[in-house]
């Protein structure tokens, strides 16, 4: 079983990221499980979602303590004391930030990955929402699932120009990542 | 005060402002969103009530993102029970502090879900037993904290989630509710309207309302921009758009007699209005028919408005008496 | 069609295949996304009915009845303080054996407030006199919600399909959603043999002195208890024809030779369905969940908890100063039988708190001894307890 933990800001698209994820490995054949953490979700409130993928039917409902994945889609949440709390050792933090900071102890940056989805999404969408982005350079980084099945998923949920731009932006999103570092298979 | 504008500088001004003394019944620091209208009109008219208040608060924005066990943003006596009986609530500490001869006067908050509709019971029953009792609804014309259903103050033809256009309809299919004559036919002795984009205005009639005994209820105008579908940095500005257009009419009644109106010198289309909100987003498609009509329906109802309080002001006095003190005191625009 | 889906959307697609003619809600967090799928079924022309959104939960439950009783097949949801404001209007409906089927999206009650998932709110309702049915994941919210109609109309009973808000919801994952020929050969049309029509006036509601009330109680009663045989004929059905079970009167699993169950009710099984084969060092255990609460499932129990010699009672209500409302239940049905097991009393998850893995392993740890454990809230957090507290 894969975890992921997502953490955002409300209006940062943080549960439908959480969807989105969930989706993709459902039509792909998998197992999938996404919900939110409900916490005060006005708009910038920190929230948090869960993803679970796994070949075998998710039956637990709890959050996820240990993931072996963190996204994080604002650089300023790093800032929250344990926000990093539980990732597995050799998990991944894929943080969206438009540079590297010095102030990471070593620990954190040896597991960190940067993207400036914030950057990405203000040239392709016109809005800063950095979350199809992330996902985008998140499925590349693990190798997890095809671009293409983002793609399908974000069909399901969005329609006209929105989509076209979304697409768009998967697409250099994932152009970004030359490598998968973090290439996990689910174990039957 | 030397009243030659040439000589006063704008520094100074905003210096006398910021060390006025202003008494400040909310906190800051509470989770409202950016450009939160309601966050903006609790903060007037707890600085225009003043400290001696008790308040009975509806559930909703304001008393959610106020007070996140441990912490709370109000320096006032508080307090929330329920949606629906926030008129009942605030009956009651009246009919105790009166009761007990204490001279504290009683605030109910409720947005237009917790007045228009699940509170309205509460609310007709409280105005017509002439509880002593300042009423205010933050109107943000939607149930915000669930999510953006549709309440009955949603304007006709607005987006809400329970009211969301497609092919078989044009968003909210009915009128605006006119929750001011109804409360006003309760015969009592203050009802008033009022906008976050008027702030003088809205701590004037709270002044006004607090000073008068018996049931009396102001209805304020306040912008959500997460769902009236705008920036934050535009709250002030669709406030004043809405008021200028007629569509929100900023008016005065006294046992259901019209006693004063905010006059619009130059009324706005309403689609100057509209079209900075992406609740009204469907109704800029110019190839549909119904979206076109909906726009004419709106305007009618604006103008229908504008006729009806007699909103238009032309002359010198056709001012309000905000208006008119400025200009009388030399055309300074901060007064 | 297998599909990924949020609880809320699968659920109104579910209703909106079973054709209810009038809906009627009024928002509440966490029922919102299901009327609101539905508002946007029906602006999209894909679900043909009268949408009324109403001014309150109270008149969302009067608005239902009163379009049942004028012959058609109606839908609400909610939760919490609403289904509290619709108290009255569910007794009312019960008590005129009303068919109709309502979601409860379960969730805390206030004060002190709360917008998270417990079952205090369907509990406070137990004695309307409605069919109580509970779901453990979204596919039963989906299945449960196609056989309530069914049931609802044959046993002329109203149910409530409980399904844990947030936890169910708002959480995506795959569920089959039913093709419309499914649900129209599973379900006919809805025919009311007491609507009101002018063509054949009757009165309903009437006063009913101390002459005829204790009879109306008594039939409701066993009508009532009876149901429990078309709830397991509506599921046996509904699996003919979709290969899927939703539970029946109440599921088990684990090991046949279990001397530890636990009894649960909603969608908590999953997180111990996982921990129990997490835990291998710990004893064999029997989970039981309840789907049928209302009419309770006397002899399923019994049966289901025969062996065992100690059962975890786990629920996510109470009765504050009395203490557990299920487990109270289950005493007085497993009361007399032969080897009654010891019954153990805990409250889990209230107001929402996160039931973590681990809590299969406390509950094992807490039953370890001689006596059976009187009610407790199990997962409470001492240092949390204001001061004078502590020593409680």
């Amino acid at each position: 079983m894969i975890e992921v933990r997502i953490h955002g800001r409300g209006g940062q698209g943080n549960v439908v990221a959480a969807y989105l994820l969930a989706t993709t490995a459902i039509n792909e054949g998998w197992n999938a499980q996404a919900f939110p953490a409900f916490g005060a979700e006005r708009r910038g409130a920190p929230v948090v979602a869960f993803v679970r993928i796994d070949h075998a039917p998710i039956k637990r409902r709890c959050q996820v303590v240990s993931p072996d994945f963190l996204i994080i889609q604002d650089e300023a949440l790093m800032n929250i004391p344990g926000i990093t709390e539980g990732l597995k050792t050799g998990g991944g933090i894929l943080l969206n930030a438009s540079k590297h900071c010095d102030s990471y102890s070593d620990e954190i940056n040896g597991k960190l990955v940067i993207l400036p989805a914030t950057q990405l999404a203000q040239q392709y969408l016109g809005r800063p929402v950095p979350n199809t982005a992330l996902l985008a350079a998140f499925l590349k980084l693990t190798d997890l699932l095809p671009q293409q099945s983002l793609i399908e998923s974000l069909e399901e949920r969005f329609k006209g120009a929105v989509l076209e731009k979304n697409i768009a932006l998967v697409k250099a999103a994932a152009e970004t990542i030359t490598d998968n570092p973090w290439k996990t298979t689910l174990n039957a | 005060m030397n009243t030659n504008t040439q000589s006063i500088s704008v520094d100074s001004l905003m210096k006398l402002r910021k060390n006025q003394p202003r008494f400040e019944g909310i906190e800051s620091g509470h989770r409202a969103c950016l450009g939160c209208g309601e966050a903006l009109a609790a903060r007037l008219v707890t600085e225009a009530a003043g400290p001696n208040v008790m308040i009975a608060n509806a559930t909703g924005c304001l008393e959610i993102f106020t007070t996140p066990w441990p912490e709370s943003a109000w320096r006032l006596p508080w307090m929330h029970s329920l949606f629906e009986n926030t008129g009942a609530i605030a009956a009651g500490m009246e009919a105790a502090l009166k009761a007990q001869g204490k001279p504290t006067k009683v605030l109910a908050f409720a947005g237009d879900g917790g007045t228009f509709d699940i509170g309205f019971q509460a609310l007709s029953g409280m105005l017509e037993r002439g509880h002593n009792v300042l009423y205010v609804c933050f109107d943000n014309e939607a149930y915000m904290n669930t999510g953006i259903q549709r309440s009955s103050s949603t304007p006709h033809a607005a987006m809400t989630t329970t009211s969301p256009p497609g092919s078989d309809r044009m968003g909210k299919r009915h009128l605006k509710k006119d929750i001011l004559s109804i409360v006003a036919a309760h015969h009592i002795p203050y009802a008033a309207t009022t906008s976050v984009a008027y702030p003088s205005d809205l701590r004037k009639k709270i002044r006004r309302a607090m000073e008068i005994e018996g049931p009396t209820f102001i209805q304020i105008h306040s912008p959500c921009p997460l769902g009236w579908g705008h920036e934050g940095d535009y709250s002030i500005k669709v406030a004043r758009l809405a008021v200028q257009t007629g569509l929100f009419p900023v008016i005065e009644l006294e046992r259901q007699e019209l006693i004063g109106s905010m006059p619009i010198r130059h009324p706005r289309p309403v689609t100057d209005y509209l079209r900075l909100q992406g609740r009204f987003r469907h109704l800029f498609n110019e190839h549909d028919a119904r979206a076109i009509e909906e726009l004419a329906h709106i305007q009618a109802l604006a103008d229908h408005n504008i006729k009806h309080y007699d909103l238009c002001g032309d002359g010198v006095d056709r001012l309000d008496s905000e208006g008119a003190d400025t200009v009388r005191r030399g055309g300074m625009r901060w007064a | 069609m297998r599909k990924a889906l949020e609880g809320s959307q699968a659920i109104a697609l579910t209703v909106a295949l079973c054709r209810p003619q009038v809906v009627a809600a009024y928002p509440i967090t966490p029922q919102t996304h299901i009327v609101e799928n539905i508002a946007k079924l029906v602006a999209d022309g894909k679900m043909d009915c009268e949408l009324v959104s109403v001014e309150s939960e109270f008149s969302a439950a009067s608005l239902v009845l009163g379009a049942a009783c004028a012959g058609s097949r109606t839908y609400t949801a909610s939760a919490s303080q609403g289904i509290l404001l619709m108290s009255e209007v569910l007794y009312n409906i019960a008590g005129l054996r009303i068919p109709m089927v309502m979601t409860c999206a379960n969730r805390a009650i206030s004060a002190p407030l709360s917008i998270w998932n417990d079952q205090q709110d369907s509990m406070a309702v137990r004695d309307a006199g409605w069919i109580q049915l509970y779901c453990a994941n979204n596919q039963e919210a989906v299945d449960t919600t196609i056989q309530a109609y069914r049931i609802a109309e044959v046993t002329e009973l109203p149910v409530m399909v409980c399904v844990d808000g947030f936890t169910l919801t708002h959480t995506l994952e795959p569920i089959d959603i039913p093709d419309q020929a499914l649900v129209d050969a599973y379900l006919p049309p809805f025919k009311f043999a007491r609507a009101l029509d002018p063509a054949n006036p009757i009165s309903i509601g009437t006063l009913v002195s101390p002459d005829h009330y204790p009879e109306a109680r008594h039939s409701h009663h066993h009508a009532l208890l009876d149901a429990a045989d078309e709830i397991i004929a509506a599921d046996a059905d509904w699996q003919q024809l979709s290969g899927r079970s939703a539970g029946g009167l109440l599921s088990v699993s684990g090991p046949d030779d279990a001397q530890i169950g636990i009894l649960t009710l909603g969608s908590i099984v999953g997180t111990l369905s996982d921990a129990s084969d997490l835990y291998t060092d710990l004893p064999a255990t029997k989970l039981i969940n309840l789907r049928a609460f209302r009419p309770f499932p006397f002899d399923a129990l019994r049966f289901a908890c025969s062996g065992l010699t100690d059962l975890i009672v786990l629920e996510r209500a109470l009765s504050p100063g009395f203490g557990g409302i299920v487990s109270a239940e289950v005493h007085a049905a497993l009361a007399g039988m032969p080897g009654v097991p010891r019954i153990h009393s805990f409250a889990v998850g209230l107001g929402g708190r996160d039931i973590p893995l681990e809590i299969y392993r406390t509950l094992h740890q807490q039953i370890d001894g001689a006596e059976p454990r009187p009610f407790s809230i199990i997962d409470v957090e001492r240092g949390r307890l204001p001061v004078e507290d502590h020593g409680i």
